[in-house]
């Protein structure tokens, strides 16, 4: 990594060194899985038994906390959807997009526009795949442009689409509600699930405990189908379009198409976490989807490891977590008004992203990982020597 | 060229860096002393000890196949890339660790392979980046240049990419002469270009070596015209010096012709 | 017709600071390959920083001039100690440290000034002139002179930089040969670090002049700018800066028309939309001679 402080030296001399380049965890995470003779072999059954886990875990998670942390794992959840989504799109397929707040900002004002209608709405489920669909069009018609456009260039386009967005909303301000948005009606809860969690902790199933649960289910199924999609076939065929984009077009890859799904896949996940935003905050205005809301997802699938989708969801509890940490330090510490000294948080953000591409590229997820294989390897490096 | 460039009192007060006489067949001292060079991209290693003299006012050829480390070992030399071992001397003055951008102020000049023309910049800006870092130069010294190579003066207010590849090696030599080196470092000149312009360069290239006392180390994989041109030849296979001797001794030993140079 | 000429004149004004703007990009883009998109949110820092100053008492000129040093040092040491690393790496790397900083600076700017708007007083009128009775043009006011005539002497300013000093032939020598320059004893490194703080200033420039245009100033003021700014600067190809002053002229007249004949909250998709077929049809920019440059 020292040779990238001299970038006029050796010819690629660092630049193919895996630990220096931002999707180590991406290439690890395939070396990681596996070895452990406790799991099932087949990887759906794997992933359906970590899923299994997971949901008792949450459920646990749920119970065993107040309203308020409840709500806090709402907003981790719809965060962490749509950063597994731009996860899978930047660390496996190396498309980077600042625009999927923008995206967000699709699958909310639908399902806001859904659930705002005389009568009786349709089902949640089918409010939220209708949400997901025009998410994944859009995403597709932003994918097509994005698929000819790298690094800088689709940074720059993505980021103006993210810049964009919000200014439709108050164009079309007669049907999206312009600066103040639309106020969304949250659904009920229905009674099975009010009895149930009633026979179960004691507690009113209603309101934010209905929500939470919802974004948590949201949040582990989309989970559970992006991290069977990246073990698969189409998972490695968009690590070689991003790897070795020649070899990949020699072998018949289209690289175009390929991008394409990507970008439509990462929406469709933006749009589902844009669908329960609408819900948990009850609220889709143009000020929820400001560019530093993209910046704030690409934060967390950076810090976290880019192409991890455990890092993007760590990276999420960061996003919820530390604005709090930093308001309730601006407030007792420094006597400051909250709105101003959450902003702390993003100063926190932007310095370690910094920081994490200057001193550990992979992430939280990818650094570990890597540092595991070493000491793996040189274990087995030791053993080999001695035997 | 009247007089070299750079610190010329290091060059004195310090004879004994020079280190142990070398095994090249120079009688003369050694203006730039090459001792135990190594260096590596990544694992695979490029120069392996390569040890090797360039004398004044004469022309020292380094010969070799494609990859046999010729580039990297001027590379190495001007500080492009940092050695994992060995050390560069020049008159008498441990340069290893100079900084890439002091190599010209200490007399030696550069020329990298693929003709490195700044192409953006006309062919009379290219001339005078090469005399930025000596403060005002008076144009008496540009038209030396170019009469020297009158193909480019007429072409001095165009852009660089517009040129051929042999005024392009026309204008990077010129720029290089335009520092008043002590030693001019030429890595493959001749590539791409017509055998009459390679014997034009290097004919020039001689004269100036004759006339002015300029020493070159020119790295070529061409080694017949190479060696009609050089005093001395160094060969170098995979890194490491093979032989080292007259030039016409090594153009005239067939074996050697037929193993390393390919002609 | 009048609206027209009005909406015109006003492309031209707000153009010219896209222009410089897009220049700032240029000038970073060609001497290290990586586009600041920190570079809204540093001119809105030094923007700030010119109005606590003026706060306190001084005129908008030492405002304005502080402003212009802020940016110098600010880009500076951005360049040394931050880009310094990515330079020549990976350039999705590059791209998210500058990402980080635009977070960082504006997370910076909120937290010292607040996150409302505020107002900010342009330096001369904003009321445009009666050019005959019954026709006042809006977008023609001293304001908007002053406006146009800062970009314009900035750019004069440039141009003999580039073209008539040693230390401007050094920097674009050091822009499009860093090796060879390195070879020919330039020192390349204080060129980078001098061509991203000629940047910076530009940019603090540019803030200072659309704070002044629009009269109000927020952490998120320059979000769209810098987005304006890439537009332009990819217009003109990103690598000249003629293109850019040219690639913000044409925005600047394009956006106006948007935002004249259907309204300002399209500002931003229009912009990319030009960008998309730009980058689609001639990715090498409008006036690219050279071959076409990969997106």
């Amino acid at each position: 990594m020292s040779d990238l402080q001299t970038p006029a030296g050796a010819p690629g001399a660092a630049s193919d060194d895996a630990p220096s380049t931002a999707t180590a965890a991406a290439n690890a995470s395939s070396a990681g899985a596996g070895g452990r003779s406790f799991l099932p072999k087949s990887t759906l059954l794997r992933h359906l038994l970590v899923l299994a886990l997971c949901a008792v875990l949450a459920v646990l998670l749920l119970e065993g906390t107040e309203r308020s942390t409840n709500d806090q794992i709402s907003r981790i959840a719809f965060y962490a959807i749509a950063a597994g989504g731009l996860t899978l799109l930047t660390g496996l397929n190396g498309q980077i997009s600042l625009g999927h707040g923008a995206l967000m900002a699709v699958g909310a004002y639908t399902t806001a526009l859904m659930l705002d209608v005389d009568g009786d709405p349709l089902p949640l489920a089918v409010i939220f795949l209708v949400a997901v669909a025009v998410t994944a069009v859009v995403g597709a018609i932003v994918g097509v442009a994005a698929a000819r456009l790298h690094g800088p260039y689709l940074a720059g386009a993505t980021l103006a689409l993210a810049v964009g967005v919000p200014g439709l909303t108050l164009y079309f301000s007669d049907t999206l509600g312009g600066e103040q948005g639309i106020n969304v009606r949250a659904p009920r809860a229905p009674d099975w699930f009010v009895e149930g969690i009633e026979a179960l902790s004691g507690e009113r199933g209603q309101g934010t405990k209905w929500l939470a649960y919802i974004a948590v289910a949201c949040l582990l199924i989309s989970y559970f189908l992006l991290a069977n999609l990246m073990r698969s076939r189409i998972g490695r065929t968009w690590r070689a379009v991003r790897d070795q984009e020649v070899a990949a077009e020699l072998a018949g890859i289209s690289l175009g198409s390929w991008r394409v799904l990507a970008f439509v896949v990462s929406a469709a996940a933006a749009g589902l976490a844009g669908g329960v935003l609408a819900i948990v905050v009850r609220l889709t205005a143009p000020g929820s989807f400001l560019p530093v809301l993209s910046l704030s997802l690409l934060t967390a699938i950076v810090i976290g490891g880019l192409g991890s989708l455990f890092g993007a969801l760590l990276g999420s509890v960061l996003l919820v977590l530390l604005p709090e940490w930093a308001r309730d330090f601006g407030l007792e510490v420094l006597d400051m008004e909250s709105a101003q000294a959450s902003q702390a948080a993003f100063v926190i953000y932007g310095l370690l992203l910094v920081a994490t591409m200057l001193f550990a590229p992979a992430g939280l997820v990818g650094t570990v990982r890597l540092a595991l294989l070493r000491r793996r390897a040189a274990r087995a490096m030791s053993r080999a020597g001695g035997g | 060229m009247a007089e070299p460039h750079g610190s010329t009192a290091s060059g004195h007060g310090l004879p004994a860096a020079s280190g142990p006489a070398g095994s090249g067949t120079g009688t003369a001292t050694a203006l730039l002393d090459v001792q135990g060079l190594s260096a590596s991209y990544g694992p695979v290693r490029a120069l392996d000890g390569v040890s090797l003299r360039a004398e004044s006012g004469r022309i020292t050829a380094v010969l070799g196949a494609n990859g046999a480390g010729k580039t990297t070992l001027l590379r190495t030399i001007s500080g492009l890339v940092r050695p994992t071992a060995g050390h560069v001397v020049l008159d008498g003055e441990d340069i290893t660790r100079a900084p890439v951008e002091a190599m010209v102020h200490k007399g030696m000049a550069h020329v990298p392979e693929g003709r490195g023309v700044i192409a953006e910049l006309t062919v009379d800006e290219n001339l005078r980046v090469g005399s930025l870092f000596r403060g005002k130069v008076g144009r008496e010294e540009f038209d030396r240049v170019y009469d020297l190579f009158p193909r480019i003066a007429e072409r001095r207010d165009n852009p660089a990419h517009t040129l051929s590849g042999g005024e392009r090696q026309m204008l990077v030599v010129g720029r290089a002469l335009l520092a008043r080196p002590r030693i001019l470092l030429l890595d493959e000149p001749s590539l791409g270009l017509a055998p009459r312009i390679v014997a034009q360069i290097f004919g020039l290239v001689r004269q100036l070596v004759d006339s002015e006392g300029l020493s070159v180390l020119l790295v070529e994989q061409n080694a017949r015209s190479a060696l009609s041109v050089a005093d001395t030849g160094v060969v170098l296979n995979l890194g490491r010096v093979v032989v080292t001797d007259d030039a016409r001794t090594l153009a005239a030993d067939e074996d050697l012709r037929h193993a390393y140079l390919g002609f | 017709m009048e609206e027209f000429l009005s909406l015109t004149l006003g492309g031209v004004v707000n153009g010219s600071v896209y222009a410089a703007f897009a220049l700032a990009l240029v000038l970073i883009w060609r001497s290290t390959r990586i586009v600041n998109f920190a570079q809204g949110s540093m001119a809105a820092a030094t923007t700030f920083i010119a109005v606590a100053v003026i706060d306190s008492g001084q005129s908008y000129w030492v405002g304005l001039i502080v402003a212009l040093l802020a940016g110098l040092v600010m880009g500076a040491l951005i360049e040394r100690v931050i880009i310094r690393p990515v330079e020549g790496g990976p350039e999705l790397n590059a791209v998210i440290v500058t990402l980080g900083l635009f977070i960082a600076i504006q997370g910076a700017v909120a937290l010292f000034a607040g996150v409302n708007q505020r107002a900010f007083v342009p330096p001369f009128s904003n009321i445009g002139y009666e050019v005959r009775e019954g026709f006042t043009l809006l977008s023609l006011s001293p304001n908007t002179i002053w406006t146009v005539a800062a970009v314009v002497v900035t750019m004069l300013l440039l141009i003999a930089l580039f073209r008539f000093t040693r230390l401007g032939l050094a920097m674009r020598a050091s822009a499009f040969g860093q090796e060879v320059a390195r070879l020919l004893g330039v020192r390349v490194g204080r060129m980078l670090t001098l061509g991203w703080a000629l940047a910076a200033a530009v940019g603090a420039l540019a803030g200072l002049l659309i704070a002044g245009d629009v009269s109000f100033i927020s952490p998120t003021f320059m979000d769209q700018l810098i987005v304006f700014g890439f537009v332009a600067a990819v217009l003109g190809g990103l690598d000249s800066p003629i293109g850019a002053v040219v690639g913000g002229l044409l925005l600047g007249l394009a956006l106006n028309y948007v935002r004249g004949y259907l309204d300002d909250s399209l500002l931003g998709m229009a912009s990319l939309v030009i960008l998309v077929i730009v980058l689609l049809v001639r990715p090498g920019g409008l006036f690219s001679t050279t071959p076409a440059r990969r997106a």
